[in-house]
């Protein structure tokens, strides 16, 4: 099938998604589900890794600020700004491709594959609606402050790895503070909301029109994460390219 | 009842459905019998709306299924209950909010007249104890029986089961035909059955239809299959030295 009936029908699904809901008690049930699966789910491990990111950045940039004539505060600016536009919704956006992506895919698809998407269709429910979108709904909702969190923890992950390497914590709180643009902040919103938008929505269409078996299954879920992940480095650029 | 009249279907280049009518009518269990590859999903799919024919119609009680609005099928679709060859129970709940859920979403009842109408169905399917175990947990004949239960608790008029026997052993099997047949019976329900299983055929079938490449062959009842001189479908039924021998007692009565 090429690039453009794919298109077609993607857009043909989230059309249908936006479907006044069956019953609205049970969607919204549903999009709770969903918030705690997609939010609270993957919170341990993006605060992991978005920790030692910060860390890890941090010490890189202080060991080349040593042959430099640049104040140490600068450390603090330099980490707070990359954390901020870049590694925090850059990172968890990958990551959340990785881990909510392959989930999606995976459920939806064995949903297919054990018709339990045609019982709701012959019940009556509209499975694009009851299905898809709750999961987008609650990512739109879960994933920026989720990104805020890494923002943070990538911060005091740099504060504490700075502090160590032997940054003064007054330098780097300076540098913290130090031509701070909340329109910054915005930006990493804007990513937030526009990943977790391409991560669901790519996810539940490959994983909602999986034909085949368990190997098409595998499939779907490694096309959904391959393409989320694409399409949040390529989305990536051109925010950055439109905002900045 | 649901009236079939003359519908075709076709896949890219290949037709699938060569124009098939029939009747089917409530009370007894429609059985729809052919080879792998004879059509027999496909119009079952059909039949239920999630294949839309490319030509002919489907009347349920009247109205042609296939040339109704989306909010004109919804209707009907709740007055579907459908027993699918996996059972299609939805794994992330226990058998009770399987149940419960066609309940949670197409009703206004309160939380304990919900209760009482799933506890009754899963008595009606001798499912009771079974209400917080995960489709996971129990077995292909509990499953299949869940599955019954959840296409009943709506009390549909029309029911749809697609090889409900796969894969059960033969007394399991049984139990499920006799209950499918006592619950048509017992609702009046218009029930079609698609089926490889020659027992379930003469043992429950009230009217028997054999699709061929497409084409409906053969109608007839249970008793008629046996004595029926179509060679298509003999060749089909009684594949087996076993069923020969049937056939020879019941053409050849002593």
């Amino acid at each position: 099938m090429n690039f453009l009936n794919h298109l077609g029908r993607y857009m043909f699904m989230l059309r249908d998604m936006t479907a006044r809901p069956d019953n609205w008690r049970m969607y919204l049930l549903e999009v709770f589900r969903q918030m705690n699966s997609i939010g609270v789910g993957s919170l341990i491990i993006i605060g992991i890794i978005s920790f030692f990111v910060g860390a890890v950045t941090a010490i890189q940039f202080a060991y080349q600020l040593e042959a430099s004539f640049l104040p140490p505060y600068i450390l603090g600016f330099i980490i707070r700004d990359s954390v901020i536009i870049e590694l925090a919704p850059t990172i968890s956006g990958l990551l959340l491709a990785g881990k909510v992506g392959s989930n999606i895919s995976g459920e939806l698809g064995s949903m297919r594959i054990t018709e339990q998407i045609d019982a709701l269709e012959i019940m009556g429910i509209n499975s694009r609606n009851y299905l898809l979108s709750p999961k987008i709904i609650a990512s739109l909702l879960i994933v920026p402050p989720l990104i805020l969190i890494a923002a943070f923890l990538g911060i005091w992950g740099g504060y504490l790895a700075a502090t160590n390497y032997g940054i003064s914590p007054a330098m780097y709180e300076k540098g913290l503070s130090y031509m701070f643009k909340p329109y910054n902040v915005f930006i990493m919103q804007v990513k937030s909301v526009v990943f977790a938008f391409l991560i669901t929505s790519v996810s539940c269409y490959q994983g909602y029109f999986v034909e085949g078996g368990a190997i098409d299954i595998g499939k779907a879920s490694t096309r959904a994460v391959v393409f989320s992940s694409i399409l949040i480095i390529l989305f990536d650029y051109i925010i950055t390219l439109l905002l900045t | 009842m649901i009236e079939v009249q003359n519908i075709t279907k076709s896949f890219d280049d290949k037709q699938i459905l060569k124009g098939i009518s029939t009747i089917f009518s409530p009370g007894i269990i429609n059985m729809v019998i052919g080879t792998s590859g004879s059509g027999k999903t496909v119009f079952m799919k059909c039949l239920v709306g999630l294949f839309q024919p490319d030509t002919g119609s489907i009347l349920y009680n009247g109205i042609d299924f296939t040339r109704i609005s989306i909010k004109e099928k919804k209707q009907i679709r709740t007055q579907i209950g459908m027993l699918f060859q996996g059972s299609a129970l939805f794994d992330s709940m226990t058998v009770e909010e399987n149940v419960l859920f066609p309940l949670d979403m197409f009703t206004n009842m309160t939380a304990k007249e919900k209760m009482n109408r799933v506890n009754f169905c899963l008595e009606r399917v001798n499912l009771v104890g079974a209400n917080k175990k995960y489709p996971g947990e129990i077995s292909g004949g509990m499953m299949k029986r869940v599955g019954i239960a959840r296409s009943i608790v709506l009390n549909p008029r029309y029911l749809f089961c697609d090889e409900p026997n796969s894969g059960l052993d033969p007394q399991t099997s049984l139990l499920i035909d006799q209950l499918i047949k006592e619950i048509t019976a017992e609702y009046q329900m218009t029930t079609i059955m698609n089926t490889h299983d020659m027992n379930s055929v003469i043992g429950v079938g009230g009217k028997i239809i054999f699709l061929h490449k497409g084409n409906k062959e053969w109608e007839g009842t249970n008793k008629e299959i046996l004595t029926s001189d179509n060679q298509i479908l003999n060749d089909f039924i009684f594949a087996s030295e076993f069923l020969k021998e049937i056939r020879r007692g019941a053409t050849n009565p002593k």
